[in-house]
């Protein structure tokens, strides 16, 4: 359990001023000019030594990210944030957009800084109204207070940042189709490399990274990368928001530490599975796109990159969805085929035809209405879908798909004979 | 799905032609110098969310042609936008645009049984809008507010923590013209763990 002086996010559920005033209470922008001085190579050094990796689903080392970043370049660099939370039950990045804006400000300062950024563009995803009012209203107040602008904290160092709101799309939390929004288009991934540190938006060297990665920055330097590095497991370090919902009793958003036991994150903070443990079915551990783990993996599972890996499945965002025995799984899985189905931006044949035909394809599964063979070509035609796109939502389509079948083969073969045999009769 | 957001047609009957009011000129200034000289390509979103804004939540062909000369684009530039991102709306809406969150974390904890009370109490189906303009109901995908499922979202604001009792009361507050608010409906503050 995470002890209380070691959370990061002291205002994660908003009972305290997100405002400025609020925000220096809480130490925020706190001696922000000497973290600056240290310059940037001990700032990624620290963030490296943290071994913090990107709390936007991937798990990459954010040190080592913000090390691409060309030291000398005749372009201007930019950072830039990923605010636009789409991965179906995910809701963390949400609070520190709204409860504690200037967490992530003085983050972006910190992270741009180092990347030798002095501008810095924040995606916020449509939907969040008053998230980006709260946001905008902090910028504001950070430029009145001369902590960002001309001359930062009086370091010395120039950054602006700007606030630019999507307009409803998953697909733009994908970095590439995200510059390609910035940029005013469709919001289509690019094909990688080049990778955004030498050719993002504009065709500058940029950073695409995720709120909460920006927002635990400088609570790292300030506390040392040793303190973060000391939570949670080796190469699985530090704090994470995790998201709770579904079926239990007190669905809520948590920071924890890395690698705390999910059956521990679930009856601990979230007031157990509705109904009891043993009335638990599955849980999607890490947001839509990574496989669900049946019970008997939840009974011991930790909640770390690797960990989860292991398993077959991933930490992802960290979004825990908890499925009881109330529902049919089948059809749960067949919602977020049909998530995918709508987000697929059409680019890759692949994924814009097998979208829509997994989820036709889930429609009969929920009935049974098929045969056995084609639970197999179901299996093979994700499996053709994964890998062959330019980005990874084919990936994400595919693979709770997969978890799935990989779980729940004998209850869906029962089904399909429920099904035949009941046709047969009539 | 039916949803005034996924049309990819534009409507041109409108015959009116647009202009932005004096206030949001001001605003499209602000917003291209956001961005790098040359780059106003950049403000083509928020600069159609003000434009749908100005018109009651939705877009037709002589707005898109008026945005692109604003931003020097070219109408199909500003057209593939407009029917790409789920928000623009290219077919009237409204006076409350009603979303339902229909995605797994909302459906687990009761999304249908809302959809159902929604379609009463409006007397709209799906994607369609009620004959005095009041509703528009449409089911959307995630909206990420998942620990506060099941929750839908009116206009620009959220409405969390819904049951089928709190929900009938609600519409019916907008259907008698009373104010509603936003947020929590069960009294939470944000996301915490509900207190025992």
């Amino acid at each position: 359990m995470l002890r209380e002086e070691d959370k990061i996010f002291k205002n994660l559920y908003g009972h305290e001023d997100w405002n400025i005033n609020g925000a220096l209470k809480r130490g925020i922008w706190k001696d922000t000019k000497q973290i600056l001085a240290k310059g940037s190579d001990y700032i990624i050094d620290e963030i490296k030594k943290s071994e913090l990796r990107g709390r936007g689903g991937a798990g990459f080392p954010a040190g080592l990210k913000w090390s691409f970043m060309p030291k000398d370049s005749d372009k201007p660099s930019y950072l830039i944030v990923n605010a636009d939370e789409s991965e179906p039950g995910t809701c963390k990045d949400r609070e520190i957009l709204r409860n504690d804006p200037h967490l992530l400000l003085e983050g972006c300062l910190v992270a741009g800084f180092a990347m030798k950024a002095h501008v810095c563009y924040i995606y916020i995803r449509g939907e969040y109204y008053s998230e980006s009012s709260n946001l905008q209203k902090a910028i504001d107040e950070a430029y009145e207070k001369k902590l960002i602008g001309q001359n930062s904290c009086d370091s010395g160092w120039d950054f602006d940042i700007f606030l630019h709101r999507g307009a409803g799309a998953y697909i733009c939390g994908e970095e590439t189709a995200l510059l390609e929004s910035l940029e005013g288009k469709k919001g289509q991934p690019r094909l990688k490399p080049p990778f955004p540190a030498g050719s993002g938006l504009y065709g500058c060297p940029s950073t695409v990274t995720n709120v909460e990665t920006v927002a635990v920055a400088p609570t790292i330097l300030r506390r040392g990368s040793a303190w973060f590095a000391g939570i949670g497991n080796p190469k699985n370090t530090g704090t994470k928001i995790f998201s709770i919902s579904g079926h239990v009793n007190n669905p809520c958003n948590v920071e924890e530490e890395m690698g705390i036991p999910l059956k521990s994150l679930i009856d601990h903070h979230a007031g157990g599975v509705i109904g009891g443990w043993n009335n638990l079915l599955a849980v999607i551990p890490g947001g839509a796109s990574v496989p669900l783990i049946p019970k008997h993996i939840c009974d011991t599972v930790k909640m770390d990159f690797d960990s989860l890996k292991d398993v077959n499945s991933g930490l992802g965002t960290a979004a825990v969805i908890v499925i009881n025995k109330s529902v049919d799984i089948v059809e749960a899985i067949s919602r977020l085929s049909h998530f995918y189905k709508h987000e697929s931006c059409g680019q890759c044949t692949p994924c814009r035809e097998g979208t829509g035909w997994l989820y036709r394809m889930m429609q009969k599964m929920i009935k049974g209405d098929m045969v056995n063979k084609d639970v197999d070509k179901l299996l093979d035609v994700s499996k053709q879908i994964e890998g062959h796109t330019i980005c990874a939502l084919g990936d994400a389509a595919a693979w709770p798909i997969q978890g799935l079948i990989r779980h729940f083969r004998p209850e869906i073969e029962k089904r399909i004979i429920n099904y035949n045999n009941k046709r047969k009769v009539a | 799905m039916n949803h005034p957001g996924m049309v990819n047609t534009v409507n041109n009957t409108d015959s009116e032609i647009f202009e932005w009011s004096q206030e949001n000129f001001e605003k499209v200034k602000k917003i291209i110098s956001k961005y790098p000289v040359g780059r106003q390509q950049s403000a083509v979103i928020p600069v159609l969310d003000l434009a749908q804004r100005q018109n009651n939540g939705w877009l037709n062909k002589n707005i898109i042609e008026k945005v692109a000369e604003t931003l020097s684009m070219s109408f199909i530039r500003v057209m593939e936008v407009a029917s790409f991102y789920s928000m623009f709306n290219l077919k009237p809406i409204g006076k409350n645009f009603i979303q339902i969150c229909r995605t797994t974390p909302c459906w687990l904890r009761g999304s249908n049984d809302l959809l159902e009370i929604a379609k009463k109490i409006t007397g709209c189906n799906l994607g369609e809008t009620s004959s005095d303009n009041k509703f528009t109901l449409v089911e959307v995908e995630c909206l990420g507010a998942c620990c506060n499922a099941p929750m839908i979202q009116i206009n620009d604001y959220y409405y969390e923590d819904l049951n089928q009792e709190n929900f009938e009361s609600l519409l019916m507050k907008l259907k008698n013209n009373e104010k509603i608010i936003d947020g929590s409906q069960v009294g939470r503050k944000s996301s915490e763990p509900k207190k025992n």
